[in-house]
């Protein structure tokens, strides 16, 4: 067992299930709380790594991940902008945006559908600096995604605790209650659109840093394999805290990637990832409908059942 | 207080389901007046309280709220000081969301402070919150953590009185607030409706479909016919009147109508 999965493997996994995580936890916000299906995702991730491939291209790594959040924020705003405003419905908004932003990212990235980031400076590699160590070698990357992440779920948890937060969790939640609380959903949504992409934006910040490259095509199918980790992560956390539904979506994220790891060590092909994804996202979310109708199936069996013996008991 | 003035409200204008809503209300209330309004299905009263409240704007006329034009405010900020019940009592809590947390969002809205979207639930707020759910004398106070929809609907529609008052509002739209609920229940948080009014003396238009509920509660009773009001009636006159005094005129300005109405059935008790 430990010569299939090597600690490199795990170390992988949980590295990048970290940078992932950040979408996952961007669809937390937008799917779980808001209940809006950002369709953007695909792009605005993409866009995250163009920005941010590009501004470490020019010597910034550190200004490039903040770069890729504001691009996110952006993208958001007109995500949100889009449905809130102008009566897009909230798919098709996404969607909309989404195409608009193919083109825009390949204006991002000079008009070259790849961008190498090879030879510059970035985080991980500023980081790496630090100490000459080899466990820190080794292990900067995984600690310094650690602490990030961490402190950006803690973000995310006092944030929901605010005023604010509650109302964007409101706006989700009941629509009515929230327009007779004096607060306009309109901008709520705007807000948790923007939060939400900013985070999409920040992973494929730190994504275009870590692969050393960009492509135009990185985003593709993103959103489901980013709800695949989420309703992972939410399944574990069942009816717990706020803290605990944001860490599980992190977990969730990980162990989605650990699978992934597992697949290719089975050598799966790496095309067939995104058919697994879909199946999984098709399975989960399609879960409790199953479960319906199988009881309702063992209902009318036991009802044909019953009406067998009462037949019977009749004809007696 | 409240003045509509000339308010008309028409729906699918120009089709053939053209619907004159409302036509041409004139209300003038009183600070402190708590009215009832009755009128068959249809008749235009929750088209009334959503062109108080905001949820559409009116074709024609004028709204004002303690002298302050307000015909043409969003409804979410005339929530600021407009409080609104439903008949449904699941539409005014979020059910995902902790009794503490509903309160606080319903607390906001006295927040002046524009850093305060960026506080947290304070311990002096959860004392406050506390204090109040005791009021309802329902065992809330106890389970402040607990979301709201583990809640009955009596409890729930309770607690959105509780939040709709919570900041005292200048005014309070009850739309059939009770229907919904079991009569046990339904007297329950008729009585708190009426202690809170009280006490906090908040001005009240309340829908009933309940001819008693019309003449008991309240100073004064409207009754609403095709988009208008069609009888309006206050102080002695108004002691005076019995619930089958009501329903004659109900049925004068119904007519035949009044057949198939549930009035007929909630008249009586």
């Amino acid at each position: 067992m430990a010569g299939f999965i090597t600690t490199e493997i795990v170390q992988t996994a949980l590295e990048t299930g970290l940078i992932y995580s950040l979408v996952a936890l961007s669809l937390f916000i937008s799917f779980s709380i808001l209940d809006i299906c950002d369709l953007s995702t695909d792009g605005c991730y993409t866009l995250g790594c163009a920005v941010g491939a590009v501004t470490a291209i020019a010597g910034h790594p550190i200004l490039a991940l903040f770069a890729a959040m504001g691009a996110g924020i952006c993208s958001g705003f007109i995500t949100a902008l889009l449905q809130t405003r102008l009566g897009v419905p909230s798919i098709l908004a996404g969607i909309i945006v989404n195409t608009g932003l193919y083109t825009i990212n390949l204006a991002v990235m000079g008009f070259s559908s790849n961008l190498s980031v090879f030879g510059v400076d970035t985080v991980f590699s500023l980081i790496k600096e630090k100490n000459a160590s080899p466990f820190w070698a080794d292990w900067h990357k995984l600690i310094f995604l650690l602490v990030l992440l961490l402190a950006i779920c803690l973000l995310i948890w006092w944030f929901m605790g605010t005023r604010l937060g509650l109302a964007i969790r409101a706006t989700g939640d009941s629509p009515a209650m929230v327009r007779a609380s004096s607060i306009n959903p309109a901008q709520m949504i705007t807000v948790g659109l923007c939060i939400a992409n900013a985070l999409t934006g920040l992973s494929g910040a730190l994504i275009g840093q870590y692969n050393k490259s960009c492509d135009i095509n990185l985003g593709t199918g993103m959103v489901t394999i980013a709800l695949a980790s989420l309703i992972i992560g939410e399944t574990i956390s069942g009816k717990r805290s706020m803290l605990g539904r944001i860490l599980c979506v992190v977990v969730g994220s990980c162990l989605y990637r650990f699978i992934v790891s597992i697949a290719l060590r089975l050598n799966v092909p790496t095309e067939a990832f995104k058919l697994v994804s879909a199946v999984i996202v098709a399975i989960a979310i399609a879960t409790p409908q199953i479960r319906t109708l199988i009881d309702s199936y063992k209902k009318r069996q036991a009802a044909i059942a019953m009406r067998k013996q009462y037949q019977k008991g009749g004809n007696r | 207080m409240l003045k509509m003035i000339e308010i008309s409200k028409t729906f699918h204008p120009g089709t053939i389901n053209e619907k004159k809503a409302l036509t041409g209300i004139n209300l003038d209330l009183k600070d402190g007046d708590f009215v009832t309004i009755v009128g068959s299905n249809g008749a235009g009263k929750s088209t009334m309280f959503n062109t108080i409240s905001g949820s559409f704007i009116a074709d024609e006329g004028l709204i004002e709220l303690d002298g302050r034009d307000i015909t043409f405010e969003p409804e979410h900020q005339r929530s600021r000081y407009i409080g609104r019940l439903f008949q449904d009592p699941l539409m005014g809590t979020a059910p995902n969301m902790t009794i503490e947390e509903n309160l606080a969002i319903a607390y906001l809205r006295t927040a002046k402070d524009p850093t305060a979207i960026f506080s947290r639930i304070s311990r002096k707020e959860k004392d406050f919150f506390r204090e109040r759910l005791a009021l309802l004398n329902m065992g809330l106070e106890d389970r402040m953590k607990n979301p709201v929809g583990l809640l009955s609907g009596g409890q729930r529609q309770a607690l959105t009185l509780l939040m709709a008052t919570l900041v005292t509002p200048k005014l309070l739209l009850l739309d059939e607030h009770t229907a919904a609920l079991d009569p046990a229940t339904a007297s329950k948080v008729l009585e708190l409706t009426k202690q809170i009014v009280e006490e906090q003396h908040i001005t009240c238009l309340m829908i009933t479909h309940n001819m008693n509920q019309a003449l008991d509660m309240g100073n004064r009773t409207l009754m609403m016919d095709s988009g208008r009001i069609v009888f309006d009636v206050e102080g002695p006159e108004r002691a005076a009147m019995t619930v089958d005094d009501l329903l004659h005129k109900f049925a004068e300005n119904a007519g035949q109508r009044l057949d198939n109405d549930r009035i007929l059935l909630s008249g009586h008790h």
